[in-house]
């Protein structure tokens, strides 16, 4: 099989967010940068899928230089090797986004032939816009089903399982198709020491796609006001236990 | 949050575990209302605590660490949170296993014991993951272990919570400092302003950030320790203990490795150095992890992971453990990498205890409370003093500069007279150019540029002929030239001159000044106007503070000179007995006046020829000072010697120095005059007359007694640590101070081998040595006695080993030298009536 997968590079928030003063970015001197969750996800069903039918996975990222680092990382959990659509400090919406990743897969099929998967996050953990998968598909004229929280490859067709409210839709695709999933979708290994060594080693193609007019200008972020957390103490020592039985009992997971 | 009293005997700011172990210890020592915050929640509010790696090696270079480390392993064993591990630092170079040895030196010297060597396979038999073959053998400290420093903070506070004397508010931010007249007054937070005389920054990374609050200055900079965790490992799955593997430290790679439960902590003191500046920490709330947890920059640590690959392969090579924590980790380095304790020169009851690590934690807690409760701490902190800074030292460029420098330096072998080479040059004496021409080897002295020898004197190495000794092994020639040993020679032959600029000059004047220093000295100071006189100054339980010439220059003007490397914490402590009602006044004049040393038997006929003025022995006599003219300048002289020999400190205004030196360097020249640099005035000089040096024989925890410096008669009027010596006069001196000399050179190779100090004194059997008060004899000083023809040794001995002809040994690299003690006291080696400084 060959599956492509499609990352972002996005901050990795924690606590509270803050903005640069223009509203119009977050400021991140203070984060570090990973893959967005449902997109870390989409790399592990990679890696199990390859390891288990053989082929070769490959990463794509649209961003700027640093975002090597995210190609890095995947490729420390297995994947082959990566694309990088390398960006200057502009921003890139959805549909300029999926115009070059559109791009990029045809001259990679061009010269590696065809892929037979192309997994996306269902949204990004930034811009969250639920854009870039399913323009792509379109583009490419591939059946796509999106927000996926299971994947089972059979032959040349693919269930694939979506949650919904009250339970899962199921739907079976032929190959070649692009499917966007979520976290929750597997639980993404950790990788090891030789991955990350390994990773370094791996080849990165750059490419330097042109960004088309903007059609759509981000004018400012608004943080929501969030729910503030409070941490109750449910007493000390042996005393305690009863509290936490009945906590846990709540929360479902006694069961 | 608890709600703040208005007033507090004490507040400390900052709950890692140096804050609450400072306010465990205040409360201990019967301070009542003391108050802790911490801007964080609790148990972990948010700094180097709550990542800290929690490791303690006891063992040492520096006396005064091991001494903090070891009073903490004290503490954590009381408190429940100690686990002994056992610790092994593994060499994979031969230059590594040689100092190895001198750890175990350290080890000797300093009471830490058992340690030993372990061959590879013994290494292997404790840590059986690790590849054998990629080292050449380890030492092994059995009592290193792992501390729960976080617990360790909440039981001395739960303690002192519930003994009524503390009370700590979480999630209280300093928000403003009031000083008023030099002092603390008040601290204000977010939870209510409280009233206070003294305040502790214990604040790690952000502590310059409390102290400018408040106008004073903690130079230290966060700087990052990157640190990943891999796991589960299936060989740690079985263990039934969180640590029952040793911890590796794999010195040569700057980096550690240890279990942690089923995990392997990796540590790194290797990568490139990452400084923050303390105003861009993030907050808690913008923080991902916590402020000082930032994120991991992976490049960096690309190296180690080869590292520790090839060290423990089966563990880090497992392709089934998962990297799964990598965090840059924030925590404090200084300029010299010593901690930043004590009150701050700049303002009254602003106290720092910053800088300091899990490891030596609550030994500084203690240190810290019982110096702010009592006066003095019973370990010497004379290194890690606050005040110890002059003002560049005290810059973001230098404490940048050299903390840089020193990280790498972390489990480095650092040679114990290694300079730095960052930010030199930065204080130059007049005499600079000169010395430059004529071949300079500069070392640093409270940034001051100094000569060590002078490579122009190359050809007296000639003159002297067998008379200078060469040293043969690397380690000991390192920051040393046999030149040193020649200008000696010359000095006592002609005459040498120095450059002494670097001394700290204060001038004290006023009606109060004859007694605010008959206060701080021992020696009576109501002496003739034209006096010098050398004095040490005590704390208050009788040990040294400090040893310090003063002249009286008139009847309410006195300048007292001492050694550039402790001038600023001398002058915090003269200032500090000034009195109250402004009677005296202090003016720092280090940077007005400069310093020209000259000395040796030809230095009277040198002077005369330069001076109309009476320069005869009669009419200028010892230990007395005037100013005379020098061609056209009028220059301080000063009749006193620390090499031993006849001659003057001569002392004129800065912008005149270069003068001096071109008249004094004419003069000389028929005489045979050569300039020589501090290898002479600082070591060979001083070590053949018996002299003392402060921070190396005089400490806290010596008395005038045991270094055989008390006067014959006590004078009348009171001074800092009477009291004490008094008593010490009357007991029976647990240690005495003894000058010894090397018997015999030749090492098993055959090399000779000379000890640089610092080095265990053993019996002739090997055995450690160690006093009524349980001191470990080592040695203080070391260096070459040319005019003696023998290798000196100063350490303080048991009376009933300090008698002359007393055989004993010192170990140097793994190897016993047979010593003989010389001099018991202070009778010099080189000249013992003193007929050359008297001449």
């Amino acid at each position: 099989m060959r599956i492509l997968v499609a990352v972002k590079r996005v901050p990795m928030t924690g606590g509270t967010i803050v903005l640069t003063p223009d509203a119009r970015a977050i400021a991140t001197q203070h984060l570090g940068f990973t893959i967005s969750p449902h997109e870390e996800c989409a790399v592990e069903e990679a890696v199990r899928l390859v390891e288990r039918e053989g082929g070769e996975s490959v990463v794509l990222t649209l961003g700027p230089p640093e975002a090597e680092e995210q190609l890095r990382d995947a490729m420390a959990v297995g994947i082959d090797r990566a694309i990088h659509l390398v960006t200057d400090e502009e921003e890139w919406d959805g549909q300029a986004t999926a115009g070059a990743i559109v791009e990029a897969v045809r001259a990679e099929e061009a010269s590696s032939g065809p892929f037979d998967l192309l997994l996306f996050g269902n949204e990004s953990a930034d811009a969250g816009g639920y854009q870039v998968g399913v323009r792509v598909a379109h583009a490419l004229g591939l059946p796509c089903v999106t927000g996926l929280k299971g994947i089972e490859v059979r032959g040349r067709l693919v269930r694939c399982e979506q949650e919904v409210p009250g339970g899962r839709d199921v739907f079976e695709v032929p190959l070649p198709a692009l499917l966007t999933v979520k976290e929750g979708l597997n639980l993404p290994r950790y990788p090891s020491v030789p991955g990350r060594m390994r990773a370094r080693q791996r080849p990165i193609a750059r490419h330097e796609p042109q960004r088309p007019p903007a059609r759509l200008e981000k004018l400012r972020f608004v943080v929501p006001e969030g729910e503030r957390k409070e941490a109750e103490i449910l007493g000390r020592g042996p005393e305690a236990a009863p509290k936490v039985v009945e906590l846990l009992d709540q929360l479902g997971l006694l069961r | 949050m608890s709600s703040l009293p208005p007033r507090a005997r004490a507040v400390v700011i900052g709950a890692g575990i140096v804050g609450s172990s400072v306010a465990y210890h205040l409360c201990r020592l019967g301070w009542d209302g003391v108050v802790l915050l911490d801007k964080g929640p609790l148990p972990n509010p948010g700094g180097s605590t709550g990542h800290a790696s929690n490791f303690i090696f006891p063992v040492d270079h520096s006396k005064e660490m091991t001494q903090l480390t070891l009073d903490s392993v004290r503490q954590y064993e009381e408190l429940g949170v100690f686990t002994r591990s056992g610790g092994i630092e593994v060499a994979r170079t031969e230059e590594r296993m040689q100092e190895l040895t001198r750890r175990i030196a350290s080890a000797k010297a300093w009471g830490v014991e058992p340690v030993s060597l372990l061959s590879p396979a013994e290494v292997k038999e404790l840590v059986p993951y690790l590849d054998e073959r990629v080292i050449l053998g380890g030492f092994f400290t059995p009592g290193v272990g792992v501390v729960d420093s976080l617990q360790a903070g909440t039981l001395m506070r739960e303690r002192m919570v519930a003994a009524g004397g503390l009370v700590v508010s979480p999630r209280t931010e300093v928000v403003g400092i009031e000083v008023e007249r030099g002092r603390i007054r008040a601290v204000r937070t977010t939870a209510g302003d409280v009233e206070t005389p003294v305040l502790v920054v214990a604040c790690g990374v952000w502590s310059p950030r409390l102290a400018r609050m408040a106008g004073a200055s903690i130079p230290l900079t966060p700087a990052v320790h990157q640190m990943i965790d891999i796991g589960p490992v299936p060989r740690f799955e079985r263990c039934t203990r969180a640590i029952e593997f040793p911890i590796v430290r794999d010195m040569d790679r700057n980096m550690y490795e240890r279990q942690d439960g089923t995990s392997l902590e990796i540590g790194s003191y290797a990568h490139r150095p990452i400084l923050h500046d303390p105003d861009e920490i993030p907050s808690l709330e913008e923080a991902a992890l916590s402020p000082t947890e930032l994120p991991f920059t992976q490049e960096d640590f690309a190296p180690q992971l080869e590292d520790a690959l090839e060290l423990m392969p089966e563990i880090v090579g497992d392709e089934s453990v998962g990297i799964k924590y990598a965090i840059n980790g924030l925590l404090s380095l200084t300029p010299d990498g010593m901690p930043i304790l004590g009150e701050t020169p700049e303002v009254r009851g602003l106290w720092s205890a910053a800088a300091v690590w899990v490891k030596e934690g609550p030994g500084v807690g203690r240190a810290v409370a019982e110096w702010m409760v009592e006066g003095e701490s019973e370990i010497d902190l004379h290194s890690s003093d606050v005040s110890r800074f002059h003002e560049h030292q005290k810059t973001r460029s230098h404490v940048k500069a050299r903390a840089a420098e020193g990280f790498n330096k972390t489990y480095g072998i650092v040679h114990p007279f290694e300079q730095w080479s960052s930010n030199r040059e930065v204080r130059l004496s007049p005499f600079y150019e000169r010395e430059r021409e004529l071949g300079a080897v500069f070392f640093e002295a409270a940034g001051w540029e100094r000569p060590q020898w002078y490579e122009s004197n190359a050809s007296l190495l000639e003159e002297y002929g067998d008379r200078v000794t060469r040293r043969e092994a690397e380690w000991d020639a390192r920051w040393w030239s046999p030149i040193i040993n020649a200008e000696h020679l010359a000095m006592r032959d002609r005459a040498a001159i120095f450059d002494l600029s670097a001394f700290a000059i204060f001038d004290v004047t006023g009606p109060g000044a004859l007694d605010t220093l008959q206060q701080v000295s021992l020696r009576q100071m109501d002496v003739p106007l034209g006096r010098v006189v050398y004095t040490p100054w005590l704390t208050p339980s009788g040990g040294f503070r400090s040893d310090l010439t003063i002249m009286r220059l008139g009847d309410e003007h006195f300048r007292v000179v001492t050694g550039g490397a402790h001038g600023m914490a001398d002058r915090k402590w003269l200032s500090d007995h000034l009195p109250e009602n402004g009677s005296a006044q202090l003016a720092d004049l280090t940077s007005a006046w400069c310093t020209l040393g000259l000395w040796g038997p030809r230095a009277r006929d040198i002077l005369a020829s330069l001076t109309s003025d009476d320069v005869s022995h009669e009419g200028f006599p010892f230990a007395t000072c005037r100013t005379i003219e020098v061609g056209p300048l009028r220059v301080l002289a000063s009749r006193i010697s620390y090499v031993g020999d006849l001659g003057w400190e001569l002392y004129v205004p800065i912008e005149q120095g270069a003068r001096l030196w071109d008249l004094v360097w004419e003069a000389g020249r028929p005489h045979g005059l050569v300039a020589a640099g501090i290898g002479v005035y600082g070591t060979t000089g001083r070590l053949e007359k018996c002299y003392r040096a402060y921070g190396a024989e005089l400490e806290s925890e010596y008395t005038v007694v045991e270094a055989g410096m008390a006067p014959p008669r006590v004078k009348d009027e009171d001074f800092v640590g009477k009291e004490a010596h008094l008593r010490h006069r009357e007991e029976e001196p647990a240690a005495i101070l003894c000058t010894l000399t090397v018997d015999d050179h030749a090492s098993a190779s055959g090399v000779r081998r000379y000890p640089l100090g610092r080095e265990p004194i053993l019996t002739r059997a090997g055995e450690p040595i160690v006093d009524a008060k349980g001191r470990r004899s080592y040695v203080t000083s070391a260096g070459a006695g040319p005019s003696v023809g023998k290798h000196i040794l100063m350490a303080y001995l048991p009376p009933e080993q300090a008698v002359v002809g007393q055989e004993l040994a010192v170990e140097y690299f793994g190897e016993r030298y047979p010593v003989t003690v010389a001099v018991a006291g202070s009778t010099p080696l080189f000249d013992p009536e003193n007929s050359r400084i008297r001449a």
